[in-house]
């Protein structure tokens, strides 16, 4: 019998076409998945050395960071340089024969999200995009990760990357969530524990009955995080869940090719004995609801906490870096959480823009208002997930309580559309980068969960869903 | 692209850790279909002022410190998106290297496409190395590539390690996917047996 393996090392094992000198691989490639902002220099760096793309089958392109999200979108893009890269996206599909979603179909929304929705995103297969929250696949036990714009060039080009092997990382979580804890939370309360550099150069997979209990969505939502715990990719074994939720999909095999993936899917769990290079063993218990209150994903804290201080910091690196984010973040030390007002609350992203999202934030904001002093955006990820919440009446909730329903994309994920923040506004929003600037420029992000989103729309400042 | 082999040039210390891709260049400058002329946005939020002048605080816009080509950092520099922006930024800005004592793993993967080399040493030499590059404009440096070394200003040496494959391809100015190309066959017989398994991965 062969040494007992991990999921990662099965994946990577089936995926090797060549071991290469110094320790690289040539690793196969099965899915790429393309959006505007970092597929134009691809093309034409394939275009200038006249090379054709290697499977045009095996990429799927939609635009999403770029894209206006209001009703009138389609005559709206608001810049020259968005419009331009939008159409290069366009232009370079169909001269080099790539499946697109146009800005203005129902399937389009953030690559992400549209992925497993088409069910391009299978178990067992490697999943890259130009995009580090690409992460976010590995909730379907597939090996997804973000790449650089040259490396898409050579997925393009040769269906392959020279990779070395990441590390295997544990993180271990059993037992059922607190009241008001998500699956948001938990992957935040993560990254406090292990640091935005905790997973550098490892794969991280999530083990116990905690992530087993967790939804799809919720599942993606934590491998989506993974990239801010600093790991190559996150991975969660496919189970009935996974299988369920992939059946039917546009994409996914139909019929007896679907069984027989199923059967090769079982296939894919660590075996029992498997070596980890490093395990991380979490109490459930401690994990409460989770609030950012820095610049960096790992500035976290419970939301019943209060703003720290530098005065005990001894590294004086780190002791800048806190006195740094004090300062961008507006905040003084032992300022309660709970005290600070937001001027936006963003719902959406790829980390949260999904249909339970939307549900969880329904269920707050049902019969309440919006504070007047609050602007409150909500986005769904994908057309789909739009179609959906409007099918169960979730847009008349959200839309009786003062929240802007708009059309998907990253939004105000990211400062490239018209959807951003002013400097100095305050806003909790269900994103995964709290970083300066993230929100345009000088403004103030606070990571929460949907339900926390929500309540901070409520009120008018961050607050403990368990007491709303 | 360019080869590299050896540089000998200032470093300019920027003593911050956690130095995210947004801030080597912020999200508003990556709508751009082409890979040069970053280097004007590069840090662009804390390089200038809210009117658009220079910042004289930010160690970039200092006199002794316009023509460095080498950026001493603290740990997990390039954190955050995939962007190659990044390093096509810091190269357009005339930097060729950077050191610090860790590297998020896709930038550092990105700066070997593109010519610029990422150098990881421990903190306490880190330190060391921050200190040189603080006495400005008479303190050169040397980066070797080919020996993997470094000479400081004073003449000690400083080995460092690189993968031997990036060192390689550095060095001699390979473009990685012609490499691969080559290998069209063995990645045939590689998705034969794929097709043969999982047919339902191919249309
Ligand atoms: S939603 Fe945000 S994190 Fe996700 S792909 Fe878009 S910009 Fe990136």
């Amino acid at each position: 019998m062969s040494n007992p393996r991990t999921l990662y090392d099965k994946i990577w094992d089936a995926h090797v076409v060549e071991e290469q000198q110094s320790g690289n691989s040539l690793i196969y490639i099965d899915r790429h998945i393309i959006h505007e902002v970092t597929s134009p220099q691809a093309f034409e760096g394939l275009r200038v050395a006249g090379r054709p793309l290697r499977r045009p089958d095996a990429i799927l392109a939609v635009p999403d960071h770029n894209v206006p999200t209001t009703a009138d979108r389609a005559t709206r893009v608001d810049s020259i340089e968005s419009k331009t890269q939008l159409d290069a996206l366009e232009r370079n599909c169909a001269e080099f024969g790539v499946e697109y979603i146009p800005m203005m179909d129902a399937r389009q929304g953030i690559v992400h999200i549209i992925g497993p929705e088409q069910g391009f995103t299978l178990p067992g297969t490697t999943i890259v995009c130009g995009d580090s929250h690409t992460s976010t696949h590995g909730a379907f036990g597939a090996l997804a990760f973000g790449i650089g714009t040259s490396e898409v060039e050579h997925v393009m080009a040769t269906q392959t990357l020279i990779l070395k092997r990441s590390k295997n990382l544990r993180i271990d979580l059993s037992g059922d969530l607190g009241l008001g804890v998500t699956a948001k939370d938990v992957a935040l309360a993560i990254i406090g524990t292990i640091g935005t550099a905790g997973g550098t150069g490892s794969v991280i997979e999530f083990t116990g009955s905690t992530f087993r209990d967790l939804s799809m969505e919720g599942r993606m939502t934590v491998c989506n995080m993974a990239i801010e715990a600093g790991a190559r990719a996150g991975l969660i074994e496919p189970d009935e869940k996974t299988y369920e939720y992939v059946k039917g999909k546009p994409k996914a095999p139909k019929g007896a090719a679907f069984e027989m993936a199923v059967n090769y899917w079982n296939s894919l769990k660590s075996d029992e004995g498997a070596k980890y290079d490093k395990e991380i063993f979490i109490d459930v218990a401690d994990i409460v609801p989770q609030v950012t209150w820095g610049t960096s994903p790992e500035d976290v804290l419970p939301i019943t906490g209060v703003v720290p201080g530098a005065d005990n910091i001894s590294d004086p690196e780190q002791k800048a870096s806190i006195e740094r984010a004090l300062h961008y973040m507006g905040l003084k030390p032992g300022e309660k959480l709970t005290d600070l007002k937001v001027d936006k609350v963003f719902i959406g992203s790829c980390t949260n823009g999904r249909i339970e999202d939307m549900r969880a934030v329904a269920e707050v904001v049902k019969g309440r208002k919006v504070a007047d002093t609050v602007d409150a955006l909500i986005v769904p990820g994908s057309g789909l997930v739009r179609l959906q919440a409007e099918e169960e009446g979730l847009d008349k909730i959200f839309i009786e309580a003062g929240f802007d329903w708009r059309e998907p994309g990253c939004s105000m994920c990211l400062g490239m559309n018209a959807d951003r923040l002013k400097p100095g506004e305050r806003c909790a929003s269900t994103s995964n980068r709290n970083f300066e600037g993230r929100q345009g420029p000088s403004s103030r992000t606070h990571l929460v969960s949907p339900a926390m989103a929500a309540a901070a729309a409520i009120t008018g400042q961050l607050t403990d869903i368990r007491e709303l | 692209m360019d080869k590299f082999t050896s540089i000998r040039a200032v470093a300019a210390p920027l003593p911050m850790i956690n130095v995210d891709t947004d801030m080597i260049i912020p999200q508003e400058h990556l709508k751009t279909i082409a890979r040069s002329g970053l280097g004007k946005y590069a840090f662009s939020n804390i390089r200038y002022n809210d009117d658009g002048s220079e910042n004289a605080d930010f160690i970039l816009n200092q006199p002794a410190y316009r023509s460095a080509e080498i950026l001493i950092a603290g740990e997990n520099f390039g954190c955050g998106s995939s962007r190659e922006h990044a390093p096509w930024a810091l190269m357009d800005l005339g930097l060729k290297c950077v050191i610090a004592p860790s590297f998020a793993d896709i930038f550092y993967g990105n700066c070997f496409k593109n010519g610029l080399l990422p150098i990881k040493l421990p903190q306490p030499i880190i330190d060391e190395l921050m200190k040189d590059a603080e006495r400005g404009a008479n303190a050169i440096f040397t980066v070797d590539l080919e020996n993997l070394e470094i000479t400081r200003p004073d003449g000690d040496v400083i080995k460092f390690e690189i993968d031997g494959f990036r060192q390689h391809c550095l060095i001699n100015g390979l473009d990685d996917i012609g490499l691969t190309i080559e290998k069209d066959e063995k990645i045939s017989i590689f998705e034969d047996q794929q097709k043969a398994q999982q047919p339902w991965l191919y249309k």
